[in-house]
């Protein structure tokens, strides 16, 4: 993390360093007036985007299907495009999960950005040098687990939602072996391993190696970070325990969708914890 | 003799009890001028009189915000239209469709500029998030001004969401259908969720049926998203419009280098 050196010699950034008044008479000078500078470049924007939706309008109808029919339900049946991302989650976990608790935390997460972001740098103007951890993370959760699994919810899901490329022909009967197993009782190549060989022990029903699992990566692995890094890292120590606290579940909650795919891919992993009450 | 005639009738308007009483100041290029064409005015007092000459620069906002702000108006004008056609009964919604597209003058031209810009005021309100990450403009003093535009973002997508429905044909029932299923498994609140049996939530009585007005999409479905999406959210969005643009102002117009 390049952005633990960048913020290393700042202070605790609470108000943004009062500028100096050579800064600010700098600043005095370089102002211009919204009228006209300003208010023709709204009135030009307004004008093009206009154009724009007013020709759009009468070239494309909107669509407009059957009247609703309750009792004929398309397949596929797709959200509105927009959240295409969430109901792609669908397929790696359970709706409470995919459907309410991630879409919640995508909405926390983003309002607690700024009272996490402690880097006082790239306020104002773009750079990546100065905050590639904030830059790196939001890319990828914006580009990739949100603007990528729409794309692939609008243009490669079809009947029963499987994969299509966008010029197969939707077959609706179209099989897909469902081979997935749940992670406790993954048997790579009949050798037992990883975890099979342990007989799946449960307490009270909950299955105590996802029990494990879990803890070690949203409990241990977190802490163990923050102790090994904490005598070195001038930025964990400004971001004290409860921000980093905050940082770190929402990263590795968000970071579970791109395992929970990966083991899905690479091993059919259904679960990797179940418990009477909630699977995940 | 004719240039002069017509300065004289000029001033003549421009001077008379009427015209003064309307405008209070004259429309000569001078700075003060400048200054009362947005202080005086009602419309445009939202800007400050001077700004920094970077926060112009297209490059650095790319118009995003304020192109929301235009979607949102045509939005409202469009579907304020579109309300004295339509009519959010299971009965009649469909055909009122229908009746916008083949008999209403301009029916279909405002469906449609209703349609696609909501689309584009979905994607415009990313791109301005986008921009408002990349540019850091959140971080302090502004940290309360992002945190009212994820408000807005989300009320973004209800509206559209509760519009979804509102054609009452396959595509809004389905998509309403699969976007509200979601809501059966809130954990607690919702009667597929975890711990629903302890909570006692049924089919009838949860979270979603508080949302549909009943156990499917139904008639008082199609009721209650068109009074949200018609009332209630517009209102919500507004509101907290008139904080995030009071704020921007507020907290030192927007963010630039030091």
């Amino acid at each position: 993390m390049a952005e633990v050196r960048a913020t290393a010699a700042a202070p605790a950034a609470k108000t943004k360093p009062a500028p100096t008044s050579a800064v600010k008479k700098a600043q005095l000078e370089d102002r211009v007036h919204v009228w006209p500078f300003l208010v023709r470049n709204e009135f030009i924007c307004t004008l093009i985007v206009m154009v724009l939706f007013t020709v759009w309008s009468i070239v494309i109808n909107a669509p407009l299907e059957e009247p609703a029919n309750p009792a004929n339900t398309p397949n596929p049946s797709k959200a509105p495009w927009y959240f295409l991302g969430l109901q792609e989650m669908l397929v790696y976990f359970d709706p409470w999960m995919a459907g309410v608790v991630l879409p919640s935390l995508v909405i926390v997460g983003l309002m607690v950005i700024p009272y996490v972001d402690i880097n006082p740098k790239g306020s104002g103007y773009y750079t990546f040098r100065e905050r590639p951890f904030a830059i790196t993370t939001f890319l990828f959760g914006f580009l990739i687990l949100w603007v990528t699994l729409i794309l692939l919810g609008v243009f490669f899901r079809g009947p029963g939602w499987n994969l299509f490329w966008p010029w197969d022909r939707w077959d609706p009967h179209k099989v897909v072996a469902l081979t997935n197993v749940d992670l406790a009782s993954l048997d790579i190549g009949g050798t037992g391993l990883p975890f099979k060989w342990l007989g799946n022990p449960k307490i009270f029903g909950v299955e105590l190696i996802g029990l494990t699992l879990s803890v070690l990566y949203l409990g241990v692995l977190p802490v163990v970070y923050y102790l090994w890094k904490k005598p070195t890292s001038p930025t964990l120590q400004t971001l004290g325990p409860v921000r980093y606290a905050i940082v770190v579940q929402l990263f590795l909650i968000m970071m579970s969708l791109p395992l929970k795919m990966f083991l899905r891919i690479a091993f059919n992993i259904k679960y990797v914890w179940i418990t009477p009450w909630f699977n995940i | 003799m004719l240039t002069r005639k017509l300065k004289a009738l000029k001033r003549q308007i421009v001077e008379s009890q009427v015209w003064t009483s309307m405008f209070r100041h004259d429309y000569d290029d001078t700075p003060r001028n400048r200054f009362l064409q947005i202080m005086a005015n009602v419309w445009l007092h939202l800007h400050p009189p001077k700004i920094r000459r970077h926060a112009i620069r297209v490059r650095f906002t790319w118009c995003m915000g304020g192109i929301t702000f235009l979607l949102f108006l045509v939005l409202t004008i469009t579907g304020v239209v579109l309300m004295f056609y339509y009519r959010p009964v299971g009965e009649y919604a469909y055909a009122d469709m229908k009746y916008l597209e083949f008999d209403v003058p301009f029916g279909m031209l405002m469906r449609n500029m209703h349609r696609w810009a909501a689309h584009g005021m979905v994607i415009t309100v990313w791109l301005h998030m986008f921009r408002v990450f990349m540019t850091g403009s959140y971080k302090s003093p502004r940290e309360f001004n992002w945190v009212v535009g994820v408000i807005l973002l989300t009320l973004t997508l209800l509206l559209s969401f509760t519009g979804y429905l509102l054609p009452w044909d396959q595509l809004s029932i389905w998509a309403v259908t699969v976007g509200t299923n979601m809501a059966r498994a809130t954990p607690l609140l919702g009667h597929e969720g975890p711990f629903a049996d302890v909570v006692g939530v049924t089919p009838r009585y949860d979270a979603r049926a508080f949302l549909l007005g009943g156990s499917v999409v139904g008639p008082p479905t199609l009721l209650r998203f068109y009074v949200l999406h018609c009332i209630f959210l517009p209102i919500l969005a507004s509101l907290f419009m008139i904080v995030h643009f009071w704020r921007i102002r507020k907290d030192g117009g927007i963010s630039g280098p030091l």
